[in-house]
């Protein structure tokens, strides 16, 4: 099994949130030892003026706000602005700030599919993700599974989450193992021709901008 | 196309070079500059030389041998300078 | 469990650790994800405030999580592991020391049996 337990059926929380995630068992699971080291280092911190609540709030909510919507806004741009996607290819950092969206220090790097080639997002050493522009990644992409098998059979990874891919198409695997953090330019459906900038957003999965998905179709 | 080979050391401690591409040869993709050197920053060290930051573009044939699933599909990773060896031009 | 982590008897141990699992073998991906708990994006925020102003390097987080060791991954949660990577660096840095830190937790795991009453909300 993998090492991120999260079965707390025992508890109160039961079915899917709002998001269609599972819950998970939050302030009214027994206090743990983890649990504990939190909150005290929370306090050390406060009391020793490093930081304070007001501060730590702040963070979490801007977390919070980062969503894979960012990036599909992104993607969805790239489909309709020819000068947009050229910007991206180019620098997409530069290329999400100039959207509004507030990615910090991310050195982001914008990788393009087409008919011939898929690119798939992968970090073997940790767990290096677009967190910036796509907010925290799923547990499956910090599993042992993902993490070791995707650079050596992408092919049969891809399978494993409903996605087959020609012979004929190129796999380019991409190991974050350093300073950037990748986004997959997913290619644009067929049959979208008439669609707005919104409507082709809501086409862009998480997935597709991992590589282990590709947008839906209208 | 500058033709690189990673080196093949195994020091303990903090590395961002992956063991499964070291001693194996790549092309460089592109260059990204220069960044931190995380075998300092790892343990405190802030103000070490920073290091040529590289993408380089791996085969899977020349990664995996006959084990490859498909030999022409690539690997991208980004590898420090002081990881990498230049080799001829061929 | 196939040869996981450099770990293993058979094998004498070639330099690789535990956390470089590129191209290991490894069971089929289980698409599964959680919405996060209070307390995780608590310590995620820690992790990216204290880091923000200089008290210690991602690297040095990932240094941290790294020399947990590979029982570690397996045995606690992604963010169990990085509270814990997360206060050694703080301890490296100073910012309080193990004794405050011991008295603290004895002061929180008082106040309640839960994480809602031990945290006060």
């Amino acid at each position: 099994m993998p090492h991120d337990h999260h079965d707390h059926d025992h508890f109160h929380h039961e079915g899917m949130s709002p998001s269609g995630h599972p819950y998970r068992a939050d302030n009214d699971e027994p206090l743990s030892y983890w649990q504990t080291m939190e909150i005290a280092v929370r306090e050390l911190l406060i009391e020793k003026g490093h930081t304070t609540p007001a501060e730590i709030a702040a963070q979490i909510e801007a977390m919070d706000a980062r969503s894979p919507a960012n990036g599909a806004a992104v993607v969805a741009r790239a489909w309709v602005d020819p000068a947009f996607k050229q910007r991206l290819l180019e620098d997409a950092s530069a290329a999400s700030r100039e959207m509004g969206f507030d990615i910090g220090a991310l050195h982001l790097i914008a990788v393009e599919n087409s008919d011939d080639v898929h690119n798939v997002i992968v970090c073997t050493l940790c767990s290096c993700y677009p967190r910036n522009l796509l907010g925290l990644p799923p547990d499956w992409y910090k599993t042992r599974a993902y993490r070791s098998r995707t650079v050596k059979e992408p092919r049969k990874v891809l399978e494993e989450f409903g996605v087959s891919l020609p012979d004929s198409t190129q796999i380019r695997v991409h190991d974050s193992t350093a300073d950037m953090r990748y986004i997959v330019l997913p290619a644009r459906p067929e049959g979208t021709d008439g669609m707005s900038e919104q409507e082709l957003a809501q086409l862009v999965t998480r997935d597709s901008m991992i590589g282990t998905g590709l947008p839906r179709t209208p | 196309m500058d033709k690189v080979r990673v080196k093949t050391m195994m020091p303990p401690g903090h590395v961002r070079a992956p063991a499964y591409l070291r001693g194996k040869t790549g092309v460089i993709e592109r260059r990204l500059g220069e960044f931190g050197n995380p075998e300092l920053l790892a343990y405190g060290h802030l103000d070490g030389p920073k290091q040529p930051l590289y993408r380089v573009r791996f085969t899977m044939a020349e990664i995996w041998g006959d084990a490859a699933e498909r030999p022409t599909d690539t690997i991208d990773a980004e590898i420090y300078g002081h990881w990498l060896e230049p080799l001829d031009q061929g | 469990m196939p040869n996981v982590g450099g770990m293993s008897e058979n094998t004498p141990f070639d330099g690789r650790r535990w956390h470089d699992m590129g191209g290991q073998p490894a069971g089929p991906v289980t698409p599964e994800e959680h919405d996060f708990a209070l307390w995780e994006k608590r310590v995620d925020a820690l992790q990216v405030l204290m880091s923000g102003k200089g008290h210690f390097t991602v690297d040095g987080l990932r240094r941290a999580l790294e020399d947990m060791g590979e029982d570690a991954y397996e045995k606690y949660s992604y963010y169990e592991r990085w509270i814990a990577a997360v206060n050694q660096n703080l301890i490296e840095a100073g910012l309080y020391t193990l004794e405050e830190l011991g008295a603290k937790m004895d002061e929180v795991r008082k106040r309640g049996d839960t994480y809602g009453e031990a945290a006060g909300g």
